[in-house]
């Protein structure tokens, strides 16, 4: 536990791709805790850096990306600062992942009952029988029913939803404090996804992990979540409470995102829809990111929008928006 | 899994049949008189009648093919034109020197390519990648034949350090295993030829008698051919390794194994290991159809008396008996080894076992 | 042989995920390949041979089947002679020696080139040409006639190439124009294969169907994406197959049973002086190396035109 009680403490993380044609600056600058228990939702389109945020916590960051700086807090070490081993050692047993695509995050070719008992024997140096009994059990955990048979299978036999109960199954095998999921439904259909939902909850909430939820489905969001952070073009721009943050969105994508889903029952003549497109990462503009997008800054008569970029103003009771309108500072 | 192999096992068949019926076809069409090629351009009219009496060449050639089917099924080969001697018996003196320098070229260009595709796969971009693919691209550039005859002047003439041909040195000879045993083999049996057979792969028959001084000269002399055949194969293996692993370094379930905190070395060796060795197990197949086609010049540069050389000269000297009876062997032994490995394959992929 | 089967399993696989490709295709892979270093020497090997080859009597000093006995005062297997490296100025200059019919052994190396990269360039047309009608009718007419062709294939490939390529020759006879036969013949599957495998992957696409319901003409389809899609492996595995032509005629040639005598051909050259080895290595080591650069340079070649083609492939 950190200073503030928080399980896990982003700060100011900034992690860039250094391509040839020039450097993506896919995460510019993030801050959010994660308390111990909570489900933190990280929401944002696609490209908002969601993904990367997650992988740069894990140091799984692909080439040619690469952490620039910030602090990864965790139980009160800086994980950027650790050695290699010491984050493998962190990895699966004290923070775990899963990803988007079960079925082909899964080995191809071993048993998925060993892919399992693995981690044990990463971490615990377990004997290969009881790692396997420890399996099976993990297995029944997650609800896949005829457990020994299936440990013995492989993961091509497997559908996708099943597969993500195994990953489930394998992250949460050790009770780690934290769990990254990175949109663990996207890729599957929706009534598997309320299933997926229940057993992550289940489980979640039975060994007291916090997790990290990353999706741009609000749906999901408004189900799962404790707490919401939205992301947008690499910065966070709001966090708070899920309630809250439906009841009383504050910065102006924030209210976008929630205005464009449809309502079952209202009847328009348009979808709702945010104007514009995500600014470019390589070459980012200076001021408020979504500024070109905002249709409040107008009628507001702002132009610090255009040419300095906000911080995360309080704007009630555990509540941020990075937004001038919240500010006094206000120069018209 | 034994519909997987009784399936590919029936797919066979029509092919070895094709094989045996384009032998056939080509040793019978090569044109020239096997009866001036082998007793002479001065042959009389009655002489060469008599001859191809004699060697069943007047019957019809539906019938000859029966004939010829016939015999195969009871394990006869007929008599060479040239030698008048048993085909089967020359098999067995010719084909273990091809089949001991196959074997070896193949397990030098895996026991090579396979760490050097590795290295360069996990040193990407690094000098050794380069410069082994560099070696790699050379190697799959030069005529087998012309890299044993410079083999042959640096390490033998210039260096001394290996025999320049042949496969003993005069005057070493390698004792049948029956024999230092002292087993009882009847001769003119079944198994007597087997034995034989055995026998003739001087390597795998010095091993097991612990006939030290053979073992050591059968090798000291296999070692420049086995080498100059493997390169090839050794420089595609060692490419596809490099190109298979990083291909598997990528993938999903790579990132998944260090999610789970495994080390560099458990997620190299387990999980991407498993996947991309499994291509270069199917090129292991194909391989052997060039180490073959090559060891034809490889025993030809080498002075190797295999079953390369024998093929080539039986070609030359239109002995048909011969042509048919070693394309054959070669090329079902081909299809067999094919067949062997698209079984190990499904064996290591479960994903296939399902067609 | 292998880096074309390999590169036929590959097509084979690729064929079947046609889906994102557009034509800008080529204009990429045009900016890749140039890119592409390994590529680039490959070209310029490639391009340096085809000059020696039409340029050959004005590179060779000599005819390539000139016997100088009688002619110039030098002897059979004479090694190198450079004057600029310091050889004697009065004795004639041979850069390569002359071999043991006392012929100029450069010259004869400068037009080897010629046979080499006919026979490779040959082999490959004829051999994609017969075998990309074979496997687009194969694919396109599937059935019965699909699976004669493709046991036909099947029975080609069950023999080692070389073997059944010296076969042919030997019912045929020796010569240049059975060994293109011969070699053209063992090709054939790897092309036939790869075409079938594109006929019938784009049979199966649901966006083909999707275009023809929008409207767009079979022929604007054919040419927009079927084309680019189909074409880039046969480009790859024709580039590739050049080089493994050019080794197996040289094969043949050392064999005996390809260009005859007087005709200068690099795998003859090696094998008439194959037991000279001690005292003229030279000989054998120049046409060796002709033959090892000009593969090289397709092979080089080849595996930049893949890359380029499909970046997806390697790396």
């Amino acid at each position: 536990m950190t200073a503030n009680g928080a399980v896990l403490d982003v700060r100011d993380l900034r992690t860039h791709f250094h391509t040839r044609e020039g450097v993506v600056r896919a995460v510019d600058g993030v801050d959010f805790s994660v308390r111990p228990g909570e489900v933190l939702g990280l929401v944002g389109e696609s490209g908002c850096g969601k993904s990367v945020t997650s992988l740069s916590i894990m140091g799984l960051v692909p080439k040619p990306g690469r952490v620039e700086s910030g602090e990864i807090m965790f139980n009160g070490r800086d994980v950027l600062t650790m050695s290699k081993r010491q984050v493998q050692d962190l990895r699966g047993e004290h923070i775990s992942m899963i990803f988007q695509q079960p079925t082909s995050a899964l080995n191809p070719v071993a048993r998925v009952g060993d892919q399992i008992s693995e981690v044990y024997k990463i971490h615990r140096d377990l004997k290969k029988k009881v790692g396997k009994k420890s399996a099976i059990e993990m297995l029944e955990r997650v609800g896949i029913p005829d457990p020994d048979r299936r440990a013995a299978s492989h993961p091509h036999e497997f559908s996708g939803g099943m597969a993500q109960r195994v990953m489930i199954a394998m992250a949460l095998a050790l009770e780690p404090e934290i769990l990254i999921a990175d949109e663990p439904t996207t890729a599957l259909d929706v009534t598997i996804q309320a299933q997926i939902l229940d057993v992550m909850r289940e489980l979640q909430r039975e060994s007291g992990t916090a997790v990290i939820l990353i999706t741009h489905d609000l749906g999901v969001v408004a189900e799962m979540c404790d707490r919401v952070a939205v992301m947008y073009a690499g910065r966070i721009v709001e966090e708070t409470d899920v309630a809250t943050l439906f009841a009383d969105p504050r910065h102006p994508y924030t209210r976008g995102l929630i205005g464009s889903v449809p309502v079952l029952g209202r009847i328009t003549d348009e979808l709702a829809t945010i104007p514009g497109v995500v600014p470019n990462l390589m070459d980012v503009p200076a001021g408020c990111r979504f500024a070109d997008r905002c249709e409040e800054r107008v009628p507001a008569g702002l132009e610090i929008c255009t040419s300095e970029e906000p911080d995360l103003f309080a704007v009630g009771d555990d509540h941020v928006a990075r937004c001038w309108l919240y500010t006094e500072k206000i120069s018209p | 899994m034994f519909q997987f192999v009784s399936r590919r096992l029936l797919l066979a068949i029509p092919v070895i049949f094709g094989i045996l019926v384009v032998t056939f076809l080509l040793a019978r069409l090569i044109p020239g008189d096997p009866c001036k090629s082998i007793i002479g351009e001065k042959a009389t009219e009655e002489a060469c009648e008599a001859f191809y009496e004699a060697k069943g060449l007047n019957e019809p050639i539906p019938v000859q093919f029966a004939v010829y089917m016939g015999d195969l099924a009871q394990g006869d080969f007929g008599d060479s034109i040239r030698f008048s001697r048993p085909v089967t018996q020359i098999m067995v003196e010719r084909l273990p020197l091809t089949i001991e320098l196959t074997m070896a070229a193949l397990a030098i260009a895996l026991i090579v390519g396979i760490p050097l595709g590795i290295i360069s796969a996990m040193r990407h971009n690094s000098a050794v990648d380069v410069g082994t693919m560099a070696f790699a691209n050379i190697g799959v550039s030069m005529p087998v034949f012309w890299l044993g005859l410079m083999m042959i002047w640096l390490f033998a003439f210039k260096l001394g350090l290996f025999p320049p041909s042949g496969r003993l040195t005069a005057g070493v000879v390698s004792i049948p295993y029956y024999v230092a045993w002292g087993w009882p083999v009847e001769e003119g049996t079944f198994w007597f030829t087997l034995n034989e057979f055995i026998s003739n792969h001087y390597i795998f028959n010095s091993l097991i008698t612990w006939d030290w001084a053979v073992l050591r000269d059968s090798v000291h002399h296999l070692v420049l051919p086995a080498v100059a055949l493997s390169t090839i194969p050794m420089a595609i293996i060692a490419r596809m390794t490099r190109s298979s692993l990083l291909d598997t370094m990528g993938r999903d379930y790579v990132r998944t194994a260090r999610a789970k905190g495994a080390r560099d070395r458990r997620v190299v060796v387990r999980h991407a290991l498993r996947n991309a060795l499994l291509p270069v197990v199917t090129i292991i197949g194909l391989q052997l159809g060039a180490l073959l086609s090559g060891a034809v010049l490889t025993e030809t540069v080498f002075g190797l008396a295999g079953a390369g050389t024998m093929l080539f000269e039986a070609i030359t000297a239109r002995d048909f008996p011969i042509i048919t009876a070693f394309t054959v062997v070669i090329a079902v032994g081909y299809v067999v080894i094919n067949l062997i490995v698209d079984v190990s394959y499904a064996y290591l992929d479960p994903r296939i076992r399902l067609e | 042989m292998f880096k074309m089967k390999r590169a036929v399993e590959q097509a084979e696989e690729s064929e079947t995920d046609l889906l994102d490709k557009p034509t800008s295709l080529w204009r990429g892979a045009g900016r890749r390949l140039l890119r592409r270093k390994g590529g680039m020497v490959g070209v310029g090997i490639i391009g340096f041979m085809l000059l020696v080859a039409l340029f050959a009597p004005l590179i060779a000093p000599y005819g390539p089947n000139d016997v100088l006995i009688g002619k110039e005062d030098v002897k059979k297997r004479e090694p190198p002679c450079i004057h600029l490296l310091g050889c004697d100025p009065e004795k004639p200059q041979h850069i390569m020696g002359t071999d043991g019919n006392v012929r100029d052994e450069f010259s004869r190396v400068v037009y080897g080139s010629r046979v080499s990269l006919f026979v490779g360039f040959t082999t490959v047309a004829v051999a994609l040409v017969v075998g990309s009608v074979l496997g687009a009718v194969s694919g396109f007419w599937g059935g019965a006639t699909d699976n004669i062709i493709m046991r036909m294939m099947d029975v080609v490939l069950g023999f080692p190439a070389l073997l059944l390529a010296i076969a042919i020759v030997a019912v045929l006879g020796p010569g240049i124009r059975n060994t293109l036969l011969a070699i053209s013949i063992v090709s054939i599957p790897a092309y036939a294969r790869v075409t079938r495998a594109g006929v019938l992957g784009i049979k199966e696409l649901d966006y083909v169907a999707a275009s023809q319901a929008l409207g767009a003409s079979k022929i604007r389809i054919l040419w927009t994406r079927v084309m680019p899609n189909a074409l880039t492996p046969l480009i790859v595995i024709a580039t590739l197959g050049i080089a493994t032509a050019i080794l197996d005629a040289a094969a043949f040639g050392f064999l005996g049973l390809g260009a005859q005598p007087p005709t200068a051909e690099w795998g003859a050259m090696l094998a008439s002086e194959r037991n000279n080895i001690l005292s003229a290595p030279h000989l054998l080591f120049f046409p060796g190396i002709a033959i090892m650069i000009t593969v090289l340079g397709f092979n080089l070649f080849g595996d930049g035109l893949r890359d380029a083609l499909d970046p997806s492939l390697n790396e």
